[in-house]
């Protein structure tokens, strides 16, 4: 099968890959990069668990195909924490008991990511309109929003 | 959180300081920074695709089953079918001698659920495996099906599961788990009044957000390293060492954390043909359900059907009460058998009545097979046996919460299956439940004590 050269930056370094056409970014990052931190949940753009951003935007890399993807500056969970120091959302969401199995994981903290990037003061409604995408099964939605909360207030109070 | 410490305040160590405190989960960094390693995560080199081709009838006799288009299918690699398994007939709970084996691995001869498992296609990629999937040609003939567990339960109907011979399974009891305490009859002769009422539930999936699946890794030497997010890693490997015929030190299980399960992990479905695919192609496999598999294979939590019959006194005590209870297993055991037991234990609720009967029945249709999820076997029952209590209550006018301490069990008492009650705490725990919910109840019950004679 035809083979597509495809070049990015994922988490601030560059990747160069081969993929067959079609091969979902996904895919990509999963089996050829090594990044597994987007989950497949669905594989049909349901469930947010492989939730990316991608040149700023909030992304279903099940959805998106690797080849539409060159010179993209892609952002997973995996890329979050700097020198070891965990992002304020990552903290958040230890501190909040935001996780059960944590599959949907990276993904909530992708979607909380990108509504903080734009909105750094939300309103509880603004969070839960940014986390509809990404279904957590452990229905332990209460404290993913309170962690959102957490994380947007302790960036303000850094901020100040 | 208020912590009340007078409940029992004399049977409490209190050198304990951990409950009341928040302490990180010890899998949180993992979670939050995506390092924790799911089955899927695994990836090896050459790894194979496998996918099933299924039943698309409820109940079929198989007539032929052709596999050569799938066979010459580009990137196709092995096609299995019912002869390829050593030990094709099983069931999971032969390990606790809960038999017969009633269960195919690959459907042989007749398939009994619309979505059963019939040939495993191997392939170079997933798309491959599905395109060959998708030219195995299987010619049935389709039988009369039954969906309803009390038409199943009728003579004359369809038979769904050979194995058993007949659409229920066979306790040593009999047709059903039994529990006779004291004289019902005698019970519901001398009550007040007499209430019966009939409950029923649909089959519910879990639907965790990761599906089902394993990966498997030969390691060169006739032994496989199978990593997988079954709930049931012994369950798993045992069964697996049957259907298989290999021995358990062939077998290397590799658990970890499991996306989401319910319960709904713990059936041995995929684990066993994907390492006999690893095994006769000598590559890695993985089989990971698709979402519509997940949501129309997977087993869900049984349909169920409860019926009670109580007889209640004025002064508020049950006297009596008749269960019939009813689990659809679908077309194959699983784990419905120990549920339906379950739940003649369970039927009395948390309350002491002195004359019980309970019957219940593990019912066999052509149904998705059911099987473990969250409390399988009693949570029906404690909806059904609540909206019951409250019925009851309404019936004799009396406070649904002072209705339940009159008939809680308390310490010493006998339950209806012979075991005694110890480390009861309904009556506290209503107490409690009357101050948070600010529900008041009469002082005499607020006195009460699961575990003081004569509170």
């Amino acid at each position: 099968m035809a083979k597509v050269p495809v070049q990015f930056t994922l988490n601030g370094s560059e990747k160069a890959e081969f993929v067959e056409s079609g091969t979902t970014l996904l895919a990509a990052l999963r089996d050829k990069i090594g990044d597994t931190s987007p989950k497949g949940g669905c594989h049909q753009g349901t469930c947010g668990a492989c939730s990316v951003i991608i040149d700023g935007e909030l992304r279903l890399s099940c959805l998106t195909l690797a080849e539409t993807c060159g010179g993209a500056d892609i952002k997973t969970t995996a890329g979050l924490a700097e020198g070891g120091v965990l992002h304020p959302l990552q903290r958040a969401f230890l501190d909040a008991f935001a996780t059960q199995c944590g599959f949907c994981t990276p993904g909530m903290i992708m979607a909380a990511k990108v509504l903080l990037d734009r909105t750094p003061n939300p309103s509880r409604e603004d969070v839960v309109e940014a986390l509809s995408g990404n279904i957590c099964r452990c229905t332990g939605y209460e404290p993913i929003i309170q962690a959102v909360l957490l994380a947007a207030r302790a960036n303000s109070q850094n901020a100040a | 959180m208020e912590l009340r410490k007078d409940y029992f305040a004399d049977v409490r160590k209190d050198g304990l300081h951990e409950i009341g405190q928040a302490r990180p989960r010890l899998d949180s960094p993992g979670h939050v920074t995506g390092k924790t390693a799911y089955f899927a995560d695994r990836n090896f080199p050459g790894m194979l695709h496998l996918k099933m081709v299924r039943s698309p009838h409820h109940h079929a006799r198989i007539r032929s089953i052709d596999t050569s288009e799938a066979e010459r299918h580009p990137g196709v690699v092995k096609v299995l079918t019912a002869k390829d398994v050593p030990h094709n007939v099983y069931t999971i709970l032969i390990l606790i001698q809960v038999g017969p084996e009633d269960e195919t691995v690959l459907a042989d001869g007749k398939v009994r659920w619309k979505g059963e498992a019939v040939v495993a296609v191997l392939a170079e990629s997933e798309r491959a495996a599905q395109e060959a999937a998708a030219k195995v040609k299987v010619d049935y003939e389709v039988l009369p099906a039954v969906f309803d567990m009390e038409e199943a339960l009728k003579p004359g109907a369809p038979l769904v599961n050979e194995y058993h011979g007949q659409n229920y399974y066979l306790y040593d009891s009999g047709e059903c788990r039994k529990v006779r305490f004291g004289d019902v009859e005698a019970g519901f002769a001398g009550a007040d009044h007499i209430l019966e009422q009939s409950y029923q539930s649909s089959p519910i999936e879990h639907a965790p957000t990761e599906t089902t699946g394993c990966v498997v890794a030969p390691e060169g030497n006739d032994r496989f390293t199978c990593y997988t997010n079954t709930q049931a890693m012994f369950f798993t490997l045992d069964n697996t060492s049957i259907i298989l015929q290999m021995p358990g030190s062939k077998l290397h299980f590799v658990g970890g954390t499991v996306g989401g399960g319910f319960g709904g992990k713990v059936d041995v479905i995929v684990e066993p043909i994907a390492i006999l695919g690893a095994k006769l192609t000598g590559r890695p496999v993985c089989f990971i359900y698709s979402r519509e598999e997940e949501m129309q294979i997977s087993s869900p939590r049984a349909a169920e059907k409860v019926v009670i019959k109580d007889g209640v006194m004025k002064d508020g005590r049950i006297v009596a009460r008749k269960v019939t209870g009813y689990t659809d297993a679908g077309a194959y055991s699983r784990h419905s058998p120990y549920g339906a037991q379950k739940g003649a234990a369970h039927y009395p609720g948390p309350y002491t009545i002195p004359n019980v009967w309970i019957d219940t029945y593990c019912v066999y249709t052509n149904r998705t097979p059911s099987s473990a999820m969250r409390g399988f076997g009693v949570t029906i029952g404690d909806f059904a046996l609540e909206v019951q209590m409250d019925k009851l209550a309404r019936l004799i006018g009396m406070d649904p919460l002072e209705f339940r301490f009159i008939n809680a069990y308390r310490d010493g008492d006998m339950k209806a299956h012979r075991q005694p009650t110890e480390g009861a705490a309904l009556i506290e725990c209503m107490q409690e439940a009357s101050r948070a919910a600010d529900w008041p109840v009469a002082e005499k019950y607020m006195a009460m004590s699961s575990y003081r004679k004569g509170a």
